[in-house]
């Protein structure tokens, strides 16, 4: 579509438009991507005053580690080429090997595969191939970036991060799958009906959307703590203690996050026509046959929208799981603010920028995949709700 | 649908938002009139050091917590009214500092503190927010088709990052001599610690914020505005609208109600600011309504939790989001009203 000339925008504010929007992606993006430097450089280059020094890591390269020629190239080579699998090479993968009517499925396994891939990819194939190269290339194989792993492995091996992650597995993972059961029926049950029970739950369910989380907790501490003496004349001396255990905080999470689960899960639920399960109806299915049999074909797309949004919940909280787990089992995000909290050297600093990294790896990847559904979700909670 | 098919479907979810919003909200508002604390017991204690001939005793009186037959210290749960209140808010304080006029005194308070910064914290974050969203939309709906993508990826970055490590990142590069200080102390020529003082930090939190939610907001009008009717726009420039006016009195109108969605989200989000202050370590300077509630929930030194004051001042953070919120539910609802029948 070609505007007429007198309406075409003038230079200047074609070019201040496209300033900004360039300007907008290098302020979005630098302290990301900065924090990633910095991860893989000694603490001397990392907090150094000039950028070039971060970025080239004079005294990282002196320590004996870092990167060639050769090295950066493959790895900007496997990087675009991980990128482009995201995004073309997944979503038909997941189309493909999903069993008909199980799209999530195919969605889970698409994305365990490309993660796989992807470790493969950048953690065993890319430093052998890069290794055997610098080798045999003479001058190009000499480093000219400094760059060390040793932070990731203290973090993740020393330090045992690994366990902190394999609890935020398992809150993120119990927390999308209950909240998602729990929200999908009664999404629907609110789309369908009409009645004033079915108004008054939303707006109250809004209200409640509105909480402060550390209200809430304010509220559960003391039950938690003492959880065992108050359950003991119910459950006897099964009675747990719920302080410390992950699934009272899957729960938590999941009850915290449930008015904005059915006010998403509802606007989806509405844009299915109702003809569809009046249809079922018609034929004499019993309305939960109807949302077996009709509906859940149908759903896939709205929930896991729904579910990246409850994964983004349960992951990214500090303040229930920073109160609610003790230290033993501790998720990632609160665990990092032990290490800020010790900035004691600033190889303490480092660790803590590549635990950092660490954790936000996962989401990067998960905007790369789940880009469409991510601005979808956001949109259809805005444009209907 | 009948009320107990309704009630099948809703069932799960109501009643977990019953058990773990609904029953806690309960609890918290009866804890903030209690207080549950060791029982103590005054004994007196006669101790003895041996001496020349006779034993040197002294009888003291001790005050030590009572231990239940189990060996464990025995709590006891009084009710104390609104002590807890007068304790968070300190109104002696309060009216010593307004006596004296001096607003620095009462900012010494904690609580005036943190509601002073949360207010303004929501306050101004909202119109930047709202703001660089809608230059954000408007920007990228001219830009080349094939650009659109990459930058949608790009801005959904500081959405979805961990808060606490979206401020972390921005703190690392400011903290010390970080590049951005160093490149700040070059231009102004003059030393600059980003950490010392307090409304730097406010001005790094608020960049966090509005580079956080930002995106958010931009995502949402853009969505919108590709839903806008061209036809009004094409009526507008036949009758010689300039562009500002077809923003002002096309666009901004068909956007207005996902601004005012927008803005409620905002609020609530806002208010609960609390990553901040962890992800800055601003606790010696700036500090945050619900930070002074998690603050109190922490054990303390002794390994005590505040459970009282922590209540007290949870009911009051709930009582100003409600004050905030009561213009934007009643407009939701008004619309919800028509819009169901």
């Amino acid at each position: 579509m070609s505007a007429p000339a007198a309406l075409r925008p003038s230079f200047g504010l074609r070019a201040l438009t496209a300033g900004g929007v360039a300007l907008w992606c290098l302020l979005a993006a630098f302290p990301i991507f900065w924090i990633g430097i910095m991860s893989f450089k000694s603490p001397v280059d990392a907090f150094a005053a000039d950028p070039l020094d971060v970025v080239l890591g004079p005294e990282t390269r002196a320590g004996g580690a870092g990167l060639s020629a050769i090295d950066l190239l493959l790895g900007a080579a496997t990087l675009y080429g991980l990128y482009r699998l995201a995004a073309r090479g997944v979503p038909a993968a997941a189309a493909r090997w999903s069993p008909p009517g199980r799209l999530w499925l195919g969605w889970i396994l698409a994305g365990l595969g490309f993660a796989l891939a992807a470790l493969i990819a950048l953690v065993a194939l890319l430093p052998l191939a890069a290794g055997a190269l610098n080798a045999v290339a003479g001058p190009l194989g000499a480093p000219i970036l400094g760059a060390t792993a040793e932070h990731y492995v203290s973090v993740w091996v020393d330090n045992q991060f690994w366990r902190n992650f394999a609890n935020s597995l398992l809150v993120t993972a119990g927390v999308v799958t209950v909240s998602l059961t729990v929200g999908t029926l009664a999404g629907y049950g609110l789309a369908r009906s009409g009645s004033a029970l079915a108004f008054w739950i939303l707006i109250i369910a809004l209200i409640f959307r509105a909480l402060p989380h550390s209200v809430l907790v304010a509220g559960y501490l003391p039950v938690f703590i003492n959880s065992a003496e108050l359950l003991s004349p119910i459950l006897g001396d099964a009675a747990p203690t719920l302080y410390g255990q992950p699934w009272a905080v899957i729960a938590v999470l999941v009850s915290i996050n449930q008015p904005f689960t059915i006010w998403m899960l509802r606007s989806f639920f509405q844009s299915i026509p109702a003809e569809l399960d009046e249809a079922a109806r018609v034929d004499g299915c019993t309305h939960l046959q109807a949302f077996r049999w009709v509906i859940m074909p149908v759903m896939w797309p709205g929930v896991i929208t729904t579910g990246l949004f409850s994964f983004l919940l349960a992951y990214n909280d500090f303040l229930v799981t920073s109160l609610l787990l003790d230290a033993q089992n501790q998720t990632m995000v609160p665990a990092i603010a032990g290490y800020f909290n010790r900035e004691t050297t600033t190889t303490d600093q480092v660790e803590a920028v590549a635990a950092a990294v660490s954790i936000t790896a996962p989401l990067f990847l998960l905007v790369m995949i789940f880009q469409r559904q991510i601005v979808s979700g956001l949109t259809a909670g805005a444009v209907k709700g | 649908m009948k009320f107990r098919t309704l009630a099948i479907f809703v069932g799960p979810s109501v009643f977990l938002m019953l058990l773990f919003i609904a029953a806690p909200l309960v609890g918290v508002l009866v804890q903030s009139f209690q207080l549950t604390q060791p029982r103590f017991e005054t004994v007196e204690v006669e101790t003895c050091t041996p001496g020349f001939l006779t034993q040197t005793c002294v009888t003291e009186e001790e005050t030590r917590p009572v231990l239940g037959p189990d060996g464990r210290i025995v709590t006891e749960t009084v009710w104390v009214g609104w002590q807890s209140y007068r304790n968070v808010l300190e109104p002696e304080r309060v009216q010593a500092a307004l006596a004296a006029g001096s607003w620095s005194q009462l900012m010494t308070i904690d609580f005036w503190k943190a509601l002073r910064f949360t207010l303004t914290f929501t306050f101004l974050t909202l119109p930047l927010v709202l703001g660089v969203g809608l230059a954000l939309a408007l920007a990228v709906d001219r830009t080349v088709k094939s650009l659109r993508g990459p930058v949608i990826f790009i801005s959904l970055l500081p959405f979805i990052i961990t808060p606490v490590i979206g401020a972390l990142s921005i703190r690392w590069l400011f903290i010390g001599d970080g590049i951005l200080t160093a490149a700040l102390e070059g231009w102004l020529d003059r030393d600059i610690a980003m950490f010392a003082q307090g409304w730097t930090i406010e001005l790094l939190m608020l960049f966090y914020r509005v580079w956080h939610v930002a995106p958010f907001a931009f995502v949402i009008l853009y969505a919108g505005l590709q839903t806008a009717n061209s036809d009004t726009l094409e009526s507008a420039i036949v009758d010689g609208a300039s562009r500002w006016q077809r923003l002002r009195y096309v666009t901004i109108p068909h956007l207005a109600p996902l601004l005012v969605f927008i803005s409620l989200i905002h609020l609530m989000d806002c208010y609960r600011a609390f990553e901040e202050i962890i992800g800055f370590s601003s606790q010696a300077h700036v500090i945050s309504l619900q930070w002074l509630t998690y603050d109190f929930l922490t054990p303390d030194d002794s390994g005590n939790r505040s459970i009282s004051r922590a209540s007290a001042s949870a009911m009051l953070t709930m009582v100003g989001i409600v004050i905030l919120l009561i213009p934007l539910l009643r407009r939701t609802w008004r619309d919800h009203r028509g819009t169901r029948g």
